[in-house]
């Protein structure tokens, strides 16, 4: 097994609006993060047409966003983001060693002590957020992952096995509008509806949960077998596992994130790093089409 | 006396009584109401509470309860007996809320930056992170002037030992200033000798200094702008957004008024885009902007958080401001006080546990008896449970709840409310009690918070409810504040910087105000042409034609009840639909109608409703009573337009939509008349004019019999007969030439003067040939008749293009998109 894969990446969305739009505004989140076995070689974003004005900044996330204006009429809208990153092998975790999920609930939770800013930074993903309503039935179903003195990482990939087993992948029946609890009842859903869930299982015991945006290797490695959600952009989930850290789990694949996953951005849920979204004004129907491919270019031992 | 007027006033020793002390007495800054009401007698005070009634339903105060039966809007509730309060009392409560309101702003600013409050474990980090309207997209912002907080209202209540608590605190879009300031108008109306007496404090100045500090952000050198932002008609408090927008002298815009181009909002004027400075909004913080908040809010402004970030709007207040709206923050802005501001905390508030800290969780679960249960954050679907009210089973599954997520629940002590008289009317006149909470209002000025002299109470429907609120069916009371030597007067004096700017017109309001103007005119129309047909009633004759007339303009179903025939508010084309659409547009246009134009509008809107409710009653109304009632106001309307408003460029146009409207209706029923086979009677020439309102000017010009000839004279060709076809084409002629001067307009004229023109063909023709049986007459009357249809269709060409040249970017025909 290789120690790090290098991937070129290319990330095409096309608008084709039906009629003029008379201005517009976007929100990319199409930069791909830094973290320790992950790091961007090159990167770009290629408009057309060319926008008034572009800012790229750092949101309250730590992802880089891409705003964008549009003031004149146009009828289509390109957006090709192109990347080369590298990734490396991740550290061999042992989930037994991780705390009891209790103490980690307790150690978040407010005690009028002082609090780390590192601690308040993972604070920010234990709360409901817009995508992510807590219910007390992700709580019921999830109950026999996190019996008492559970090791957080050995409870979190029993819930992530647990959700790869109940739920079917099923492109194309739900949308970001779909609420969670009908994805619960239906047991059905795409990359972005498995970590939603997910992090609405986890953040009901008062565990820290966030969303990761990025992509998906296309062509498995000789040997492997193809991985769900390769096409398209992918989703999935960390959980604040002490002492190790955030930990990367794929429900959609029942895995650990690995070689295979590169991230782009992570949030609270999908509202907070969605590759793209924006208000146009005019343009009628504006289906997009987007297509991903992630090519490995070099495999390093 | 006293001892009558008083005789249902019970007193309740679990309350703090506002106006007797222990031992009964009177308290001394209520002695000189209550003596001056019991004076005057019980016929004086049924007065007064007709009175503010009367002025409560002419003014059209109303607040929108979603889903509530009786309809949308439900008429303000004010009981006219104030609710006094002391200078000195008043100083502590003042100083109080101006504190409370530089805490909440010291907060913000914390929370939206370095969050030393979470981080120092004074305020608990999951109260701004589980609240929806922490918005993460605002972190790291800084508002143009510093200032996160400018508006801040909150609910107090007194508890029994005396002493004001909190209970509330308003941060994002306090409502209920307008309220208070109708309040005092009116009360001011029933009471005036005695606030001149008691030295109540004046409200004004506090509207004074809010527009002033709205229209101190614009920099040197440019025109300040600054608009009041509402969702819309159909919010709960629009009347009040409405209301607020004509007090302070400033556009009352929807989110579709508004564009941002680059970093700067504008206004979309009829004259072009105006920058915008500053935004009084009344839209909640996530709708704001669809583009970086709530997708799907189509209420919104795409960029108003870019424009926000670069400093170039000021918002008050500051997006993301309602963070602080939870019960759950009360217990920890002692400590907050004292790491914001170095400081005490004034005003202490209601007992509150937030059952995120474990003991707290235990102490609820002890306790639960004598606590109220409610959710930490808005978003939760949990109404407040008290605990003394629950069955063992329902106190066990709440109990579960709290221990599962704890951080999402409130615990609070019950509070005894105050009491304080309210006057009853009816059988047995006097004073009763009732529970009472006060809200206190202050907004930042360049001297700090200013708290305003007086407030919004409200109280409860019943003597003994534990919740005030007015979404409940409460009502409210005007506040006064009495007045020391040490006070100085504060009088609102008109000087330049009041002065309302006329070319700030938003295009929505422009194409409101011209269509305000055509349904004015087309109901007044069509109450005339029904009117008119019942007169003939007893003329079969006349009778089928008119009769056929109605039908052709569909105000006439086929229904043998005759007021189903006329009043059917399921006739999408029939007079109640009309104004139905007539009261939403004046809705629309609120903001720049006066108190009279409003009265009328209100007379239109229960007139309409009461037959509405009526056609199915054993005795229907009669129809020709309705249509009497409904004219009167109608020709108001009418009048008012032309004495009542300012004469811009709204006003043009609206005046354009009631010619146009007028010259299409009379144009098309004359035509209809003139195409039938036989000649017009002179009963019908009768009925004719009566529609048109000319058969008083017929006798004195004609003094002769009806004659079509001569009829169509004066209805036709008369450019001094103000109902008269030639009238219309001349004034709207005038109009639209004042329209281009002032617009600067120019371009294609072709649509105008075909309007123009159109005229000419029918005042070439001898009218004489149209008078006959023959052949030649009825030949000479078809021509004619094509002659006004050609007019109504020059005029329909030029509706659309006042349409397309004035209110076309109106409809922003936004989207969101997502991939």
């Amino acid at each position: 097994m290789s120690a790090a894969v290098r991937y070129r990446i290319r990330h095409e969305t096309a608008y084709a609006y039906g009629g003029n739009v008379m201005h517009s505004r976007q929100l990319l989140h199409l930069t791909p993060r830094s973290a320790p076995w992950q790091t961007c070689l090159a990167h770009g974003i290629e408009l057309d047409p060319l926008p008034a004005s572009r800012r790229d900044e750092p949101d309250a996330f730590g992802n880089t966003v891409t705003r964008l204006e549009f003031d004149r009429p146009h009828e289509r809208l390109a957006v090709v983001a192109t990347m080369e990153v590298e990734i490396k092998a991740r550290p061999e975790l042992d989930p037994g060693s991780t705390e009891p999920w209790e103490r980690v609930r307790d150690e978040l939770s407010y005690t009028g002590r002082p609090l780390a800013p590192r601690k308040l930074e993972v604070v920010r993903y234990r709360m409901q957020s817009p995508y992510v309503r807590v219910k007390h039935a992700f709580e019921r179903y999830a109950q026999a992952c996190f019996p008492a003195g559970q090791p957080i990482l050995v409870g979190a990939e029993l819930l992530m096995r647990k959700l790869h087993a109940d739920l079917t992948y099923a492109p194309g029946e739900t949308g970001i509008a779909t609420p969670l609890m009908r994805i619960f009842e239906t047991r059905r859903g795409v990359c972005q509806d498995y970590a939603h869930l997910m992090i609405a299982c986890l953040r009901s015991f008062g565990l820290a949960a966030r969303y990761v945006s990025g992509y998906l290797r296309t062509l498995p490695a000789a040997g492997a077998t193809a991985l769900v959600g390769a096409d398209a952009s992918h989703a999935w989930v960390a959980v604040y596992c002490p002492p190790l850290g955030w930990v990367e789990l794929d429900p959609t694949n029942g895995i650990r994130a690995g070689l295979d996953h590169v991230a782009l951005a992570w949030g609270r849920d999908f509202g907070d790093v969605s590759p793209l979204r924006g208000v146009i004004v005019g343009g009628g129907a504006h289906q997009p089409s987007v297509r991903v491919t992630v090519e490995p270019i070099a495999s390093l031992s | 006396m006293a001892a009558d007027s008083l005789e249902f006033y019970a007193t309740d020793a679990h309350r703090y009584d506002e106006l007797r002390d222990r031992t009964g007495a009177l308290r001394p800054h209520w002695r000189p109401l209550i003596e001056r009401l019991t004076a005057d007698g019980p016929r004086a005070a049924r007065r007064g509470v007709e009175l503010a009634q009367r002025l409560i339903v002419e003014n059209g105060v109303t607040y929108n309860v979603y889903a509530d039966p009786q309809g949308k809007d439900r008429p303000w509730v004010l009981d006219p007996l104030p609710m006094v309060l002391p200078a000195a009392e008043w100083r502590q409560i003042e100083a109080g809320v101006a504190q409370r309101a530089r805490l909440f702003d010291a907060l913000l600013r914390d929370l939206y930056g370095s969050q030393q409050t979470l981080t120092s474990g004074v305020v608990p980090a999951e109260l701004p992170f589980g609240h929806p309207n922490f918005l993460w997209p605002c972190h790291g912002m800084t508002p143009p002037d510093g200032q996160w907080l400018h508006v801040y209202a909150v609910d107090l209540a007194r508890s029994p030992e005396g002493s004001w608590w909190v209970l509330a605190d308003r941060t994002q879009t306090p409502s209920g200033t307008g309220y208070a300031l109708e309040n005092r108008q009116i009360v001011a109306r029933v009471l005036p000798e005695l606030i001149r007496e008691l030295g109540v404090r004046p409200l004004t100045a506090f509207f004074a200094n809010l527009r002033e500090r709205l229209l101190a952000f614009a920099p040197e050198g440019e025109t300040p702008l600054a608009v009041v932002l509402t969702p819309g008609s159909f919010n709960e408090t629009y009347f009040e957004h409405a209301y607020l927008a004509r007090q302070l002298g400033l556009p009352l815009v929807e989110g579709s008024d508004l564009t941002v181009r680059g970093d700067t909002v504008y206004l979309k004027t009829l004259t072009g885009l105006r920058r915008v400075h500053s935004i009084l909004r009344r839209l909640d913080d996530d709708f704001c902007d669809p583009v970086e908040l709530r997708a799907d809010s189509a209420l919104g402004v795409p960029g108003l958080l870019a424009a926000a970030r670069a400093g170039r709007v000021m918002l008050a207040n500051a997006l993301g401001s309602g963070v602080l709206e939870s019960a759950a923050w009360l217990g920890f802005m002692p400590g907050a006080a004292e790491q914001l501001l170095g400081e005490q905390l004034l005003l202490p508030s209601v007992a509150t546990w937030w059952c995120g800290e474990r003991p707290a969780l235990e102490h609820v679960i002890a306790n639960l008896d004598r606590l109220v249960i409610k959710p930490a954050f808005p978003s939760q679907r949990f109404e407040p449970v008290f605990g003394k009210y629950q069955s063992p089973t329902q106190r066990q599954r709440l109990i579960e709840r709290l221990r599962s997520r704890p951080h999402a629940y409130v615990a609070q002590e019950r509070l005894d409310l105050s009491q304080a008289p309210v006057w009853r009317s009816g059988e047995t006149p006097g004073f009763a009690a009732r529970s009472l909470g006060i809200r206190v209002y202050a907004i930042r000025t360049a001297n700090g918070f200013e708290v305003m002299p007086g407030g919004l109470a409200r109280i409860a429907g019943d003597s003994r409810v534990e919740i005030v609120s007015t979404q409940r069916g409460g009502g409210s009371k005007d506040v006064w504040v009495l007045g020391t030597t040490a006070d100085e007067p504060q009088q609102l004096t008109p000087g330049a910087r009041f002065r309302v700017r006329h070319d700030d017109l938003p295009s929505r309001l422009v194409e409101n105000l011209y269509w305000f103007g055509r349904y004015a005119e087309r109901c007044e129309d069509k109450v005339r042409l029904l009117r008119a047909t019942l007169a003939v009633r007893a003329d079969p004759e006349v009778w089928q034609r008119a009769k056929q007339a109605c039908e052709s303009f569909g105000v006439l179903r086929s229904d043998p009840r005759i007021a189903v025939a006329l009043f059917d508010p399921d006739n999408p084309i029939g007079l109640t639909a009309d104004l139905h659409r007539l009261v939403y547009c004046a809705t629309e246009v609120r903001s720049r109608l006066s108190t009279e134009h409003w009265a009328a509008i209100g007379t239109l809107n229960r007139e309409s409703q009461e037959t509405t409710a009526a056609l199915g009653e054993v005795v229907p109304p009669d129809p020709r009573e309705v249509l009497d009632r409904l004219l009167a106001p109608l020709v108001a309307l009418a009048g008012l337009a032309l004495d009542d408003m300012t004469q811009d460029d709204g006003w043009r146009l609206l005046v354009l939509g009631r010619r146009l409207e007028r010259l299409q209706f009379l144009a098309t029923l004359i035509s209809q008349r003139l195409t039938a086979s036989t000649l017009a009677s002179q009963a019908e020439v009768e009925w004719l004019l009566d529609i048109a309102g000319s058969t008083i000017t017929y006798r004195m010009r004609y003094l002769a019999m009806p004659r079509i000839g001569s009829a169509l004279d004066l209805l036709v060709r008369d450019g001094t007969n103000p109902r008269a076809l030639a009238f219309q084409v001349l004034a709207i002629q005038d109009l639209l030439q004042r329209l281009s001067k002032s617009l600067g307009a120019a371009g294609d004229r072709s649509v105008e003067s075909a309007f123009t023109q159109s005229l000419q063909p029918l005042l070439d023709v001898d009218l004489g040939t149209l008078e006959g049986e023959g052949h030649g007459a009825q030949a000479a009357r078809s021509a004619f008749a094509a002659g006004l249809d050609a007019l109504a269709a020059a005029a329909a060409r030029l509706s659309d293009l006042l349409s397309s040249r004035h209110f076309s970017h109106v409809k922003s025909d936004m989207h969101t998109v997502a991939a």
